[in-house]
């Protein structure tokens, strides 16, 4: 059992996720129809009209994923459903959907039971209903492809909801126990087929959070203060605000919820006259008293802490650790640094707000619904059930919009005036103002070898601004020395190679923390940690003298707390050796390559240890020695999801999160600068385009064990797999994300 | 005032003449498939087209199409079955989608001027078109397919 899964239920383990989505489906069994003549509702996630078609209520959001496809998959599989009639639908808030998150690359893992189960109870019972409307016995029936089939004869879905009797209840604990088809039984999961979100998506038809309107709305755009946090509005001038045609007027926010303090509110008739008003407005504030911070400060504070034996929080503690390294033959060390990152999801992020019938309405794209109801409504000071977020699709979502704080100053902006309708819409540069960027990290890494360069000890330090420490505490479990962590910035680091006693440390930048509003970005720690792990890895390799592909297989033999266990890790470490070998045989590791050419390794298990996606990546680069610029060659992936439910979702997801792995090892990367980032927008800030993209190569190995996450456990495989790679062209060491051409000449002069 | 055509019919609209076309087509026309995304001509999310040409409207002044044609994403094609929009669908092109009326308006332009583009020109037209999502592979095959099989198609 390894440590950080091992902490109590009332703690955010994924488990606890997954405990609070179930028992909100497990309200609900199987209930009557209200008549024969509607729609049949098996349970909450779907429903049944009397023309057969399926319609699945999906409560992730949609962000480029595919995720109501695969959800609507899930159930129709087991339902048994006519494919052609399944529909999907995005649903706004409401109490009895239960906890409302898409993140963590949870959404299929966490769905899968819970839908199977749904569809097989909407099966079972209209089978009986079919069954009793042909006259002949359940057990002589089949459900298939949407109609209850006996011998020649057969029923439709539609039918059987628009005549039979589907009185049948199931009691939640029946329901909880209604087995899933066995893997060999399946007809939709697994199957080729496209996804539904696309067509809207090709020709303009989808609607975003930035196209919602309602009638006699205004705009409205933020003048930002110049710090996140303690920046306090001392005077508006608007005297050439009011030269701007269609300017109507300045508010600053009163935001009891401490969400957006300091923002002042321009409105205007239309989002350009918004625009051009709030340049011409003037606002002097008190500003907080991160005004100043760099992100060297940030670095340094992170060293500080980092350097202090007794900061932060003991993850894992195994005995031994001290007295291993004290014996130890020889030690390796090594610090890696991340910068701070940017989300740079292509919608800047807006809301439309009003109030309506006693109901205030958010509409806007959001990832965490259920975190940031409960600001609005200490913001608006009204109850949560009398607010409601309208979903939209998301313009990217990539973790920015599991910080659903730009909701809250929309809704005081509203509020402010009566609960007319506001829309409020950030800039580009007020976007990237107000990210919740992916914090700056340094971490510090120590492995002990005993007699015959057998590894004993390992120790893995790493300091960051903490995400969910800032925006859900309640979420933090404990350490072994009672301090509370962020498992969600130091996942990663508690690996599945066996090294001997192990301890891990998490530690939060209290100063990252005041300047920022760290966020989730797409990996959260797993981007950090496995960036030091992975180029680590290859350092001890080197430091034993062992090749590192055989260095890391040796340690994942799988077996103690590394051994795997039901229902998500079966098989443990040893599927992460098996995709490591198979990825080292496909890129033809070991194989010459031409003079400065080199081919490099990393592996991961994703996102945390009980939802484990085991992946490796080979990275073919090309360095030119004389200004160290990389050039990515090709990228090989193969991964370990267990049940692939919609495997061309599953196939863009690979590519998108390994081009996002190498966008921010080469191409993204930004700085604190006066307490703010620093790049504002494309000009500056340069993620990778269609000319860099490298060839790729993705395989899947072929699964019947437990559907995983896969939106983000690419990410973290590429930084470090280009870093070794470096390395084995031209001998550069980098530890420093994002790589730079100078940090890689330098590297080769060292 | 000005006076443009838009996906072939006339509109007349009072956005001053210096706002960006942009906005004018999505708040005052109503037309919200063009996409905002940089403000700064850099991402490509706004792409449409004026006289055929990609251009982007988040920097042409409403005031310059005065008297010229403008096609949207809307506009592209009546039942919005362009060779690209289905090679689009066919690749599984989309993403979060965002990004992808610029993509096709731009693509479109290009095969327009280049029916049968090498690999390198594809990159270079479409370089200037940001997709976060970093769904380049397929959007670089949907122009590819489409090109094979000839834009008129």
């Amino acid at each position: 059992m390894n440590a950080i899964v091992d902490t109590p239920a009332a703690t955010p383990t994924r488990r606890g996720f997954l405990i609070t989505v179930s028992a909100a489906g497990a309200l609900f069994g199987l209930a009557p129809p209200a008549s024969a003549a509607q729609a049949y509702a098996p349970t909450i996630w779907y429903a049944i009209d009397p023309a057969g078609v399926v319609t699945v209520h999906i409560i992730r959001a949609e962000m480029g994923q595919h995720v109501g496809t695969a959800i609507a998959r899930i159930v129709a599989d087991e339902l048994e459903a006519d494919w052609s009639k399944v529909r999907i639908d995005h649903v706004d808030t409401d109490p009895k959907w239960g906890l409302m998150v898409t993140g963590g690359s949870w959404s299929i893992w966490q769905s899968y039971p819970l839908y199977s189960q749904a569809g097989a109870a909407g099966r079972i019972a209209l089978i009986d209903a079919g069954a009793k409307l042909m006259g002949v016995k359940p057990g002589d029936c089949v459900a298939r492809n949407g109609a209850v089939v006996a011998g020649k004869r057969s029923v439709s879905y539609g039918e059987i909801v628009s005549k039979g009797d589907l009185s049948r209840t199931f009691t939640a604990e029946e329901l909880g126990k209604l087995p899933i088809k066995p893997a060999a039984e399946r007809r939709i999961i697994g199957k080729p087929g496209g996804a539904q979100d696309i067509p809207a998506k090709t020709n303009g038809q989808a609607k975003y959070g930035l196209d919602a309107k309602v009638p006699g709305m205004v705009y409205a755009r933020p003048k930002l203060p110049p710090t996140r946090y303690g920046s306090e509005v001392v005077s508006i001038d608007e005297t050439d605000a009011k030269a701007v045609p269609g300017y109507i007027r300045a508010i600053a926010l009163d935001d009891p919820s401490g969400t957006v303090p300091g923002w002042v509110m321009v409105y205007a008739d239309s989002f350009v006259a918004a625009d051009r008003a709030t340049e011409a407005l003037k606002v002097t504030w008190k500003a907080g008293d991160t005004a100043k911070i760099s992100e060297a400060d940030l670095q340094a504070r992170a060293r500080a802490l980092i350097a202090d034996k007794a900061s932060g929080s003991q993850v894992v503690e195994d005995p031994g650790v001290d007295a291993a390294f004290t014996a130890a033959k020889s030690t390796v060390e090594a610090t890696y640094t991340t910068a701070t990152a940017l989300h740079f999801q292509l919608e800047p992020v807006n809301a439309l707000a009003f109030e309506k019938d006693g109901m205030f309405e958010i509409h806007t794209g959001n990832q965490w619904q259920s975190l940031v109801l409960p600001w609005l409504a200490k913001a608006l000071g009204r109850k949560e059930e009398t607010i409601v977020l309208r979903t939209y699709m998301l313009g990217g979502g990539f973790g920015r919009r599991l910080n659903g704080d730009y909701a809250v100053p929309a809704a005081l902006a509203s509020k402010a005036i009566g609960g007319k309708p506001v829309k409020m819409v950030l800039t580009r540069a007020d976007d990237t103002r107000f990210d919740s960027p992916r914090s700056p990290s340094v971490q510090t890494l120590r492995m002990a070898f005993g007699e015959a360069g057998r590894v004993t000890a390992m120790e893995h330090r790493a300091c960051a601004g903490w995400p969910t420490q800032a925006m859900a505490p309640f979420f933090m479990p404990k350490g072994k020395n009672g301090q509370p962590y962020d498992p969600f910035a130091i996942a990663g680091a508690d690996h599945w190679y066996n090294v001997g006693a192990q301890r891990v440390r998490a530690i939060p930048n209290d100063l990252a923390n005041r300047t920022m509003r760290p966020g989730w970005l797409r990996s959260v720690g797993p981007g950090w940690t496995n960036w030091a792990l992975e180029s680590f890895m290859d350092e001890a390799a080197l430091k034993a003298g062992v090749d590192p592909l055989a260095f890391r297989l040796k340690m994942l033999d799988a077996t103690g707390r590394n051994a795997g266990s039901a229902p998500s890790a079966v098989g443990g470490a040893r599927r992460q050796a098996a995709v490591l070998k198979r990825v080292a045989e496909k890129a033809g590791w070991g194989k010459p390559l031409p003079k400065n050419t080199g081919l490099g390794l990393a592996t991961s298990f994703g996102q945390e240890r009980d939802m484990p996606t085991w992946v490796a990546c080979a990275a073919r680069v090309a360095v030119d020695p004389a200004s160290g610029a990389v050039k990515v060659q090709k990228l090989t992936l193969v991964a370990d999801a267990g049940t692939i439910v919609h495997p061309d979702g599953a196939l863009a997801q690979m590519e998108g999160a390994a081009l996002w792995g190498m966008s921010l090892a080469l191409f993204e990367g930004s700085a604190f600068e006066n307490g703010e980032p620093k790049d504002t927008s494309l000009d500056t800030y340069t993620p990778l385009r269609m000319a860099d993209v490298p060839d790729m190569e993705v395989e899947f190995i072929p699964s019947t064990e437990a559907p995983v996450g896969l939106g983000e456990p690419a990410t973290t495989v590429v930084g470090p797999a280009i870093g070794n790679a470096i390395f084995r062209a031209v001998g550069a060491r980098v530890r420093d994300l994002p790589i730079r051409p100078e940090a890689v000449e330098a590297g080769m002069k060292a | 005032m000005t006076s443009f055509r838009l996906n072939g019919r006339e509109v007349s609209v009072q956005a001053p003449e210096d706002a960006p076309l942009l906005w004018t087509i999505r708040d005052e026309v109503g037309l919200t498939g063009t996409k905002f995304g940089c403000g700064i001509g850099q991402c490509g999310a706004c792409t449409v087209h004026v006289d055929g040409d990609a251009v982007r409207s988040c920097v042409t002044p409403t005031g310059a199409v005065a008297g010229r044609s403008v096609t949207t994403i809307e506009g592209l094609d009546p039942k919005g079955e362009h060779p690209l929009q289905k090679a689009w669908i066919d690749a599984q092109a989309p993403q979060c989608g965002y990004c992808q009326s610029g993509q096709i308006m731009q693509a479109a332009a290009l095969l327009k001027a280049n029916p049968k583009p090498s690999d390198a020109e594809i990159e270079a037209e479409m370089t200037g078109n940001l997709c976060r999502c970093m769904a380049y592979i397929r959007i670089k095959k949907a122009i590819k397919a489409a090109a094979a099989k000839g834009v008129a198609a």
